[in-house]
């Protein structure tokens, strides 16, 4: 468990060639390392520092800062359950009560089988549909305990394995940029005239 | 003869300052520079704004809000943070209107929210920025009731530095100096909203030489010292301001004691030093001071253990041996560690007696004619131009020193040129870096200087040369010949000489630098050979010192009578027939020399341990038994007989700048002839040995320090990983490192900074010994490295 295997160090440094520096890479790197492992691991963070030039601990406080990158090893699926006003208000308690009941885990828990965590979320932006939850980011609408049970067993069943990679992959088709392709950043230092979009006018 | 920092300029008028504003502040019309923030001019002003994030060495970040200050604006009155904020020519700042005062209440309301109000058992209490500040600036009362943050008390972030989460405000001062200052962002911020704390990387020590002075700049408890956990309340400590002498950089200091005991030493910010910063091994060996293993009464070797001694038998005892020694088997190796006076003092008895064999090095350093070069300072190097390195890793033996040529290159002030066997920790600041092989170091800088774009940068501006002892298993003769190679190159290139013990310049310069080439090794030699009657170790340890540890222990050995004047029984001391207890660091007044030759004054603090005396009344006393009365009974003496013999140092001693930003004084030193000794080529099977050292060994202030003796990293030889492949050894497996004088065994460790054919062993560490295969008569040392 552990570094970048071989395969993803290569993709790393594509992706850092994209960054005039490169710990600019440090969040796509993160994605990568959670894509490998389903969480990111000490190691991979150290490794991470390594590649882009940081120190781990500088690493560790970028990742630390964001909910969606786990530290802990969490279940093949993550069931985000909104807690927010409006799916509050339409049912979104009575759906946590009740998914802790059908998984015989608490809020914050993982399933034994290690299939399913549970884990309450801030405003998904799905207010109109209410009351929403999100597995593995994809969102489920409107959602009663029937279709929520019907979604448990989905998961199990593997029903669902094409439409919901593993917890950590963010797309299963990785987008490719060839080097020409790219926007050719500049380093902020580097950069000598204003942006395009001012046609040399003057910024106020 | 001599120079001081400012040489007078024609007296005219000076012309207008292009850079200059003028701003009000409440109401006062005061004057700044063009980019001052406003925090600072305020500063200098005398109009105090409250603040915690903002620290004059470290970029302004905004973190605290409590700098809000009000500025005339296009709209009226607008709040702006004052150390954010520039100044502008005409710009109206108020800092007294009531709504800058309820903007600082505010600010110190939210910050106590979550602080907890355990200042009675906090560190800092009684010198706390936040206790203070809450009670000139806070509104003296609080809205919060409900339950505060709570974290895990006190957790040790590394072996010297405790964090308390729960005290923290989160300025960034901690985390701005590891990364800005230090260069080792070893902590950060993590987590976020309510949960942001500092940390290091999961079972990652925040290990920076440098961890102390987060310790310092701390404006609340949250992090606290080690060595310095509730043994003091800040209103129990006495001060004074003094220089640390622990390495040649000589930062400036304020020791504080309490009940006759050292408990602390704090930076202070001297502009041309040290900026404020410590290292950790200067700051915490104050614990060696105070060490219960102090030498306290004068011992007389009997059989094969000590006797104390009354001093006066001890000094009849050595003033009779010296008497009849017979002409020049007199020797006196030492003097770097103590004062200038005691240099001075010692250097005055050795006149007397025609003592000819004096070294205050121990085969360990450069030449003294290294101060024959047109010399520099400090800020000179750091102002602009070309720092060429040839030099030992500055981190590990000049920490400080360091810190000001990274900054400096970091603000792209100079540009450096480093040569070294290894990578350094100056090495990802350098514009060029080469490696070379040792024993090769004067003819690669010969073809550096040949580049096109190294010669054009040497052209465009002032070049200074960083000169010391890279590697203690290689003559310091080649060295000398890499520094004539670039003056050679750029006449007017000036030479920072980077001799590593505390007082080592000004001992050389006032008399205990060598005589005829009587070097420490010429000494020793003569020693092991019968030539030495007497041998006097003046706070020195050549048996743990000494590259050459064969030709330490034969001189020692060899030698009818040997003296020691140390702190400490140390290893050459045990073998002395006369021991006499020193006054140590803290213990006694006087003056010290930098490398740059500046002068400053090192101070008492506390009671002489026992019943030592300083090195000077020593030799005072013993100028007195032998006939030759020096007429000094007072320190005040020793500096009126300094003043007429040195003039230079005469000035320097009674001045008052010594007690801040010190007298920089050049002696004329002469000129020695530099001798290239021959390198054989190292054979395809062997390593070329590096010894060098790091900033933690075995020297005695950290060794009798409980809280850095355990630092050291241990002995070791580092090689590259497919040198490791071809050895057939693991990492960590002990092999066999040898050559035609001796063997030893260490554990191998890898590292792809290590260039292949190179081995890497750290000077004097705990295990092994590796000197073992050096001799002083070898240009180079090569090595055989064998699994076992």
């Amino acid at each position: 468990m552990a570094r970048l295997t071989e395969d993803n160090v290569r993709l790393a440094k594509e992706i850092i060639g994209r960054y005039p520096k490169p710990r600019s890479a440090t969040i796509p790197l993160l994605h990568l390392a959670q894509e490998q492992d389903g969480f990111i691991t000490n190691d991979a963070m150290a490794h991470i520092g390594e590649l882009v030039g940081a120190t781990s601990a500088e690493v560790y406080g970028t990742a630390s800062f964001y909910e969606m990158f786990k530290f802990e090893p969490v279940g093949k699926y993550l069931i985000n359950i909104c807690g927010t006003m409006s799916c509050a208000l339409m049912g979104g308690e009575e759906l946590m009560h009740h998914a802790e009941d059908r998984l015989g885990i608490k809020m914050g828990g993982t399933t034994a089988d290690g299939l399913i965590t549970l884990e309450r979320a801030e405003c998904q932006a799905a207010c109109t549909e209410a009351p929403c939850l999100q597995v593995n980011y994809r969102y489920r609408f409107r959602v009663t305990s029937e279709n929520f049970d019907t979604l448990v067993d989905q998961l199990q069943s593997g029903a669902l394995s094409d439409e919901i990679p593993p917890h950590g992959t963010m797309a299963r088709v990785r987008q490719h940029i060839p080097a020409d392709k790219g926007v050719g950043a500049k380093a902020p230092e580097d950069v000598s005239e204003g942006p395009a979009w001012l046609n040399g006018k003057a910024a106020l | 003869m001599t120079t001081t920092e400012n040489p007078t300029e024609d007296m005219q008028v000076p012309e207008p300052d292009p850079n200059a504003v003028s701003i009000t502040i409440n109401g006062r019309t005061v004057s700044a520079r063009k980019g001052d923030l406003i925090i600072a001019a305020a500063d200098n002003a005398n109009e105090y704004i409250p603040r915690f994030c903002y620290h004059p060495r470290m970029s302004p970040v905004g973190m605290c809000r409590q700098c809000l200050v009000e500025v005339e604006g296009p709209r009226g009155p607008m709040m702006v943070v004052s150390c954010m904020t520039p100044v502008a020519d005409g710009q109206i700042v108020r800092t007294d209107t009531p709504q800058v005062k309820r903007a600082h209440e505010g600010i110190l309301e939210l910050l106590l929210a979550n602080h907890p109000l355990d200042c009675p058992v906090c560190d800092k209490g009684g010198e706390c920025p936040l206790q203070d500040q809450a009670f000139s600036h806070g509104a003296g009362e609080s809205r919060f009731v409900e339950e505060k943050r709570h974290y895990e008390k006190p957790i040790a972030i590394s072996d010297l530095v405790y964090l308390d989460r729960e005290r923290c405000i989160l300025c960034d001062r901690c985390t701005r100096f590891a990364d800005e200052v230090a260069g080792d962002p070893l902590i950060s911020f993590t987590q976020r909203g309510n949960n942001t704390q500092v940390m290091t990387f999961p079972d990652e020590p925040f290990a920076s030489y440098f961890s102390g002075n987060t310790v310092q700049i701390c404006p609340v408890g949250a992090l606290t010292a080690q060595p310095y956990r509730f043994k003091a309340r800040p209103w129990d400590l006495e001060q004074r301001e003094s220089t640390c002498t622990t390495c040649s950089v000589g930062c400036r200091t304020v020791v504080q004691s309490s009940r006759d005991e050292l408990l602390r030493y704090q930076g202070v910010d001297s502009d041309p030093v040290n900026w404020g910063w410590l290292c950790d091994r200067g700051r915490f060996n104050f614990e060696s001071t105070n060490s219960e293993d102090r030498l306290v009464s004068p011992q007389k070797k009997s059989g094969d253990s000590f006797d104390a001694v009354s001093w006066s038998d001890a000094m009849e005892t050595i003033a009779r041996t010296l008497r009849l020694a017979t002409s020049g088997s007199i020797a006196i190796l030492g003097g770097a560690r103590g004062t200038n006076e005691d240099a001075f003092m010692w250097a005055t008895l050795a006149d007397a007696l025609n003592v000819r064999m004096r070294d205050a090095q121990v085969g360990d350093g450069l030449p003294s004619s290294v101060f024959s070069y047109p010399q520099a300072t400090i800020s000179s190097a750091c102002d602009a131009g070309t720092v060429i390195l040839l030099a030992p890793d500055l981190k590990e033996e000049l920490p400080v020193l360091h810190l000001r040529l990274k900054d400096a290159a970091d603000k792209k002030r100079i540009k450096i040129i480093e040569v070294s066997s290894h990578e350094s920790g100056l090495t990802k600041h350098a514009w060029r870096s080469v490696r070379c092989e040792p024993g090769t170091s004067h003819t690669t800088i010969q073809q550096l200087l040949q580049d096109s774009m190294v010669a054009s940068q040497l052209a465009s501006g002032p070049v200074t040369i960083v000169a010391g002892r890279a590697n203690l298993a290689e003559s310091e003769m080649l060295m000398m010949a890499a520094v004539e190679a670039v003056l050679s190159t750029s006449p007017q290139a000036t030479v920072l000489p980077v001799l590593r013990r505390g007082n080592v310049r000004g001992a050389l310069s006032l008399g205990l630098s060598p005589q005829d080439s009587n070097d420490a090794v010429a000494i020793m030699e003569s020693a092991a050979n019968g030539g030495v009657d007497c041998l006097i170790l003046l706070g020195v340890d050549p048996m743990n010192d000494m590259p050459d540890a064969d030709l330490a222990r034969r001189g020692i050995a060899g030698a009818r009578f040997v003296v020691a004047i140390d702190t400490f029984l140390t290893q050459s001391a045990a073998h002395a027939d006369i021991v006499l207890p020193a006054a140590a660091y803290g213990e006694k007044d006087g003056t010290t020399t930098n490398l740059e030759g500046r002068v400053t004054n090192v101070v008492q603090k506390v009671t002489a341990r026992g019943t030592s005396r300083a090195d000077w009344m020593i030799a005072a006393e013993l100028a007195d038994l032998l006939g030759h009365d020096t007429g000094v009974t007072t320190l005040a003496d020793v500096q009126k007989l300094m003043a007429q013999k040195v003039p230079g140092y005469g000035q320097a001693t009674t001045s008052v700048s010594v007690k801040r930003d010190g007298v920089v004084v050049t002696l004329p030193t002469p000129k020695v002839a530099v001798s290239v000794p021959s390198v054989t080529p190292r054979d395809s099977y062997g390593f070329r040995l590096d010894l060098s050292r790091k900033l933690y060994d075995r020297a005695i202030g950290t060794l009798t320090s409980p809280s850095l003796s355990e630092l050291a990293q241990g002995a070791s030889v580092c090689i590259h990983p497919l040198d490791l492949d071809r050895v057939g050894a693991q990492v960590g497996a002990t092999v066999k490192v040898s050559n035609a004088h001796s063997s030893v065994v260490l554990p191998v460790l890898a590292s792809e900074s290590v260039p292949r054919g190179l081995a890497v062993v750290p000077f004097n560490q705990p295990g092994a010994d590796i000197r073992e295969l050096v001799r002083h008569g070898d240009a180079v040392v090569d090595v055989r490295i064998e699994a076992i």
